[in-house]
């Protein structure tokens, strides 16, 4: 902070571009799920421990994204240098964003749907956070996890579709609801927890407690004590007809699918989640 | 929007927009679209083109085929729907090509006969759209990608059609119907924002996979060795996974042959933290796996009854908890969150 203040006073012609990395590269087109890692994260080395191994001329990389690379050496290998600074800041990032301080961070940017919002109907325009399919580098781009349907998606766009899923890592969104549970959305109604949840068109499910809670709770899911064990029965789905006619094939799925889900309602209210 | 508006050399072209959307984020999109209205705004008639290629060719419209003139023609398929459009007789005249009769100087403002003209011409598409010829036209599209492909990352780029979820106009805008998940989806973009869904309506997609049926997955899925190698394609060639899923079609039969012929996408996504199994019995833990999940045989599908209850409680079991097949990446005990000192 002191360094960059004097830095701030002697260079003051510097664009800001070229002053500090790590803005940069947070400003710049495509890198719109990055948050901010905080300087003194990366400063401890202890957070940084097995990084050397995984990126080459790891500590010019690391000089680069902390703005302490000398000036002399920029020029020559600013461009290679920038592929290892990449990959150096997305490594620290996965580990930064499972820490109590980057869950906050990225719970910021999950509020303001900064990873955009699930494509499926029923899931209401719910936001959406990234995950990685793996936590190795260059295997697989990340991908998006509602956590209205629990599932996956692709990023809309090629410019987030091509980050690499390991900078988010595989656990960051499900740890962000493992330490806020309150925040876990309901499975109908529009995303906003303040909004009553209302579920139109469900089947009526034969779990005990289940109906209580449908009518009970009308904002389901943003209590501490509020139990998920049924909150699958208040999840809409789409029922494909032909004339009005539902598709044989297609309605048995659907019923052996919710023959599953009513089992495991079962089981949970057994289980007293 | 009207043709006689429209110039070809100042209208965006279509690579103008994908490379638009691809530059803008998924917040700015809407900003960036909303400029493409203007983009019409020029007086050249494109004569060479009939108003149905003209209205198909247009930014937004791509998933639209063209009606045939012979069905528009045809006074038994447009039964009823007179009701609904005003200008009837200057529509029918406009999407048809004809010249207007000379005595017509009551018609209205020409936009107005526009906006009747499009509503005509979604109504018969709902209606063209499944007939055997109508159905073909889709298909060609389909296959050609022009609907695109399911946003769910385990459905493996399945192709989707497009869907209104009301026959009625003016209610809700189109969507997409994939037919691994039997899920709708928004279009990717937001030129589709202001087609109506009644253009298609709700029985086409299906009546579309009935008829297709080799282009439908089936209700059922057994992770064989070859689809676990295949079964989710690397971000940077997608095209490859497409084309081992061909070949694995090949060898695929679905017992039932009204049903789905193709083999499915069907992984199921298993949350995770640090390689652990997210427990169902934490409070977090997933609840939604049975929305995509498939029995490993047809035969299974038939041990719920058409209440939906197990015909043998005990004989379902094996399908507790089964989504563990991608093979050993880690040990698959759940995470338990008390243990880890996480909570
Ligand atoms: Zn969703
Ligand atoms: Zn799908």
């Amino acid at each position: 902070m002191l360094r960059r203040a004097v830095e701030e006073l002697s260079t003051g012609s510097d664009s800001d571009y070229s002053k500090y990395w790590i803005s940069w590269f947070l400003s710049s087109k495509g890198n719109e799920y990055f948050c901010e890692v905080e300087e003194d994260y990366i400063l401890d080395r202890f957070n940084l421990t097995g990084l050397n191994t995984e990126v080459t001329n790891y500590s010019q990389a690391l000089d680069l994204i902390t703005d302490n690379l000398d000036d002399d050496i920029q020029d020559e290998l600013r461009g290679s240098l920038d592929v290892q600074a990449r990959l150096l800041y997305g490594l620290i990032h996965a580990r930064w964003i499972v820490t109590a301080r980057g869950l906050a961070k990225m719970l910021e940017k999950y509020k303001k749907a900064d990873f955009g919002r699930c494509p499926r109907i029923l899931c209401q325009s719910q936001p959406l956070l990234p995950v990685g399919l793996t936590d190795i580098p260059y295997e697989k781009s990340v991908k998006l996890y509602c956590p209205r349907c629990e599932d996956l998606y692709s990023p809309k766009s090629s410019r987030h579709g091509s980050i690499d899923g390991a900078y988010f890592g595989t656990s960051f969104p499900h740890l962000l609801f493992l330490v806020y549970p309150h925040l876990i959305p309901p499975k109908s109604g529009p995303p906003d927890i303040t909004a009553g949840a209302s579920s139109e068109g469900r089947r009526v499910a034969p779990g005990r407690r289940a109906r209580e809670e449908l009518e009970g709770s009308v904002t389901e899911g943003v209590g501490e004590g509020v139990s998920t064990a049924a909150a699958a029965l208040k999840a809409d789905r789409y029922r494909p007809k032909i004339f009005g006619f539902q598709v044989n094939e297609i309605a048995k799925l659907q019923r052996w699918q919710e023959a599953i889900r009513d089992r495991q309602v079962a089981r949970l209210e057994d289980l007293d989640v | 929007m009207s043709r006689h508006q429209q110039s070809s050399s100042l209208g965006p072209s279509q690579e103008e927009l994908e490379e638009e959307e691809a530059v803008s984020g998924e917040g700015d999109e809407v900003m960036g679209e909303a400029e493409d209205g203007e983009g019409y705004t020029s007086s050249t008639p494109t004569s060479t083109l009939t108003w149905i290629s003209w209205f198909c060719s247009l930014p937004g419209h791509e998933y639209f085929c063209e009606v045939s003139e012979d069905f528009i023609e045809d006074d038994f398929n447009l039964t009823g729907l007179n009701a609904m459009v005003p200008f009837w007789k200057e529509a029918m005249e406009m999407v048809l090509d004809v010249e207007p009769d000379e005595d017509s100087a009551r018609v209205p403002d020409v936009s107005i006969v526009e906006a009747s003209a499009e509503l005509l011409y979604g109504l018969v598409h709902q209606r063209y759209i499944i007939t055997r010829q109508g159905l073909q036209a889709m298909a060609d599209k389909y296959e050609n990608a022009t609907f695109g492909s399911c946003p769910r990352v385990y459905c493996q780029n399945c192709y989707v059609v497009p869907c209104g979820r009301s026959d009625v106009p003016g209610l809700d805008t189109v969507k997409l119907y994939c037919p691994n998940c039997h899920d709708i989806y928004s279009p990717p973009s937001s030129r589709f924002q202001g087609i109506d869904g009644a253009f298609f309506g709700t029985t086409f997609a299906h009546l579309f996979f009935q008829s297709y049926r080799e282009l439908a997955p089936a209700p059922f899925y057994k992770l064989s060795s070859s689809a676990a190698s295949s079964s989710i394609s690397p971000a940077r060639s997608p095209r490859n996974a497409s084309d081992s899923g061909h070949l694995e079609e090949e060898a695929f039969v679905n017992p039932n042959p009204y049903g789905g012929q193709k083999r499915a996408a069907g992984k199921v996504y298993v949350s995770r933290i640090y390689g652990f199994r997210v427990s169902e019995r934490a409070k977090s833990g997933p609840r939604m796996t049975w929305l995509r999940m498939r029995p490993e045989s047809p035969g299974d599908l038939d041990m719920v009854d058409w209440r939906g209850r197990w015909l043998d409680e005990e004989g379902g079991s094996e399908f507790e908890e089964d989504e563990d097949e991608e093979g050993g990446d880690r040990p698959m005990e759940d995470f338990d969150p008390v243990r880890t000192g996480l909570k």
